[in-house]
């Protein structure tokens, strides 16, 4: 179970206030630890049911079904998930269905591990590719504002669009041996 | 071996408000064959995403009954689907895959069903309730009372026959299906 400490930054509560404020009532995601708290207050959460999924590509498919239910549902992935997504986006975009998905980057700002490199330096070109609206965030000034913008856009006008959380907003990964 | 089309249409045969996702290709034109409905959500690509798609809807309106139906090739390209939905336990949500073990559309290449890799083993190593083959036409009726008060998550392999069929052809503009499809629901 993860418990919140006070060390740790608070901009995924902006975020979950978001869910809460246009009714998400599903959330995907494959972890990462940047998405740690945001997926713990879900969790928490009675009214929001939480998905964790085998592969990205899965959520695809799931904020499909639940929009056909009457659902709101929300993604969170690391950028290499967006990777896994690419033909299941169709789906979206063909029918159109309002998406926000969330995206903790990887492979950027002092990266660690190289092989993340290669899907972090192409993930935004990716989405704009697929049909997504991107907005990317390297101050947590900016989440609560960008992210209501981005949520309203989504499901009011069923689009999808993406939040990339930069790595240098989520803080570089601490290798420890 | 089932003949396809008379089982799927055997299932759907007064269906009521069941909701029905069906994979792309010939699960998508057996389905159109037994009757064009708005709460058949057809799918036409994003392959692998029928059994989601389906767990997405049964999350939402847990007080409908959800059933996806599609083919081998589908449900293999989403197989990890099967661990997801056993996570979630979906008690309304039952998938029939629809198993010739070869890829109907692309020139009856043989999938993995056909070196015996088992979906119904899977399906029950992945907690659903309840996972057979039939192989059958008389076995449809059971199954069609599965789809309706099955107590799911549950998966039926049904060993259809490898012949092609001709094709019947449902619309295929995303945002009507898509549009239809949630007026019907909420208008009934």
């Amino acid at each position: 179970m993860h418990t919140p400490t006070t060390t740790e930054p608070s901009w995924p509560d902006a975020i979950y206030a978001h869910f809460q404020r246009v009714g998400i009532r599903q959330v995907g995601y494959v972890p990462d630890a940047g998405h740690s708290r945001l997926i713990a207050r879900c969790q928490a959460d009675n009214s929001i049911t939480d998905v964790v999924l085998t592969t990205e590509e899965e959520g695809v498919g799931l904020v499909a079904g639940a929009a056909l239910g009457g659902q709101r549902a929300a993604l969170l992935m690391q950028s290499s998930g967006v990777g896994n997504c690419i033909n299941m986006f169709s789906l979206l975009r063909n029918c159109g269905f309002g998406c926000v998905v969330f995206v903790t980057m990887r492979g950027e700002f002092g990266e660690f591990n190289p092989w993340q490199v290669p899907m972090g330096t192409i993930t935004e070109d990716v989405l704009r590719l697929a049909g997504f609206l991107t907005y990317r965030i390297d101050d947590a000034d900016a989440i609560d504002d960008i992210v209501g913008a981005a949520c309203d856009m989504a499901f009011d006008g069923n689009l999808q669009i993406a939040i990339l959380l930069s790595q240098r907003l989520i803080g570089r990964k601490q290798w420890t041996k | 071996m089932i003949d396809r089309r008379d089982f799927v249409k055997q299932l759907l045969v007064d269906r009521g408000d069941l909701l029905v996702v069906p994979g792309l290709g010939s699960a998508t034109y057996d389905v159109a064959a037994a009757g064009d409905h708005p709460l058949n959500f057809y799918m036409w690509g994003a392959m692998g995403g029928a059994a989601m798609i389906g767990l997405g809807l049964a999350l939402a309106r847990p007080d409908r009954r959800i059933a996806v139906l599609t083919g081998d090739g589908d449900m293999l390209m989403g197989i990890g689907s099967l661990a997801t939905i056993g996570v979630k336990q979906p008690r309304n949500l039952v998938i029939v895959v629809l198993d010739n073990a070869h890829y109907g559309e692309t020139g009856m290449q043989p999938s993995a069903t056909k070196s015996g890799i088992d979906l119904v083993a899977m399906a029950l190593a992945c907690r659903f309730k309840q996972a057979r083959a039939v192989s059958r036409i008389e076995e449809a009726a059971d199954v069609r009372r599965l789809l309706r008060i099955g107590d799911g998550p549950i998966l039926i392999s049904a060993r259809i026959k490898e012949d092609e069929v001709p094709r019947v052809l449902p619309i295929r503009d995303g945002h009507v299906i898509k549009q239809r499809f949630i007026e019907a629901l909420n208008s009934t």
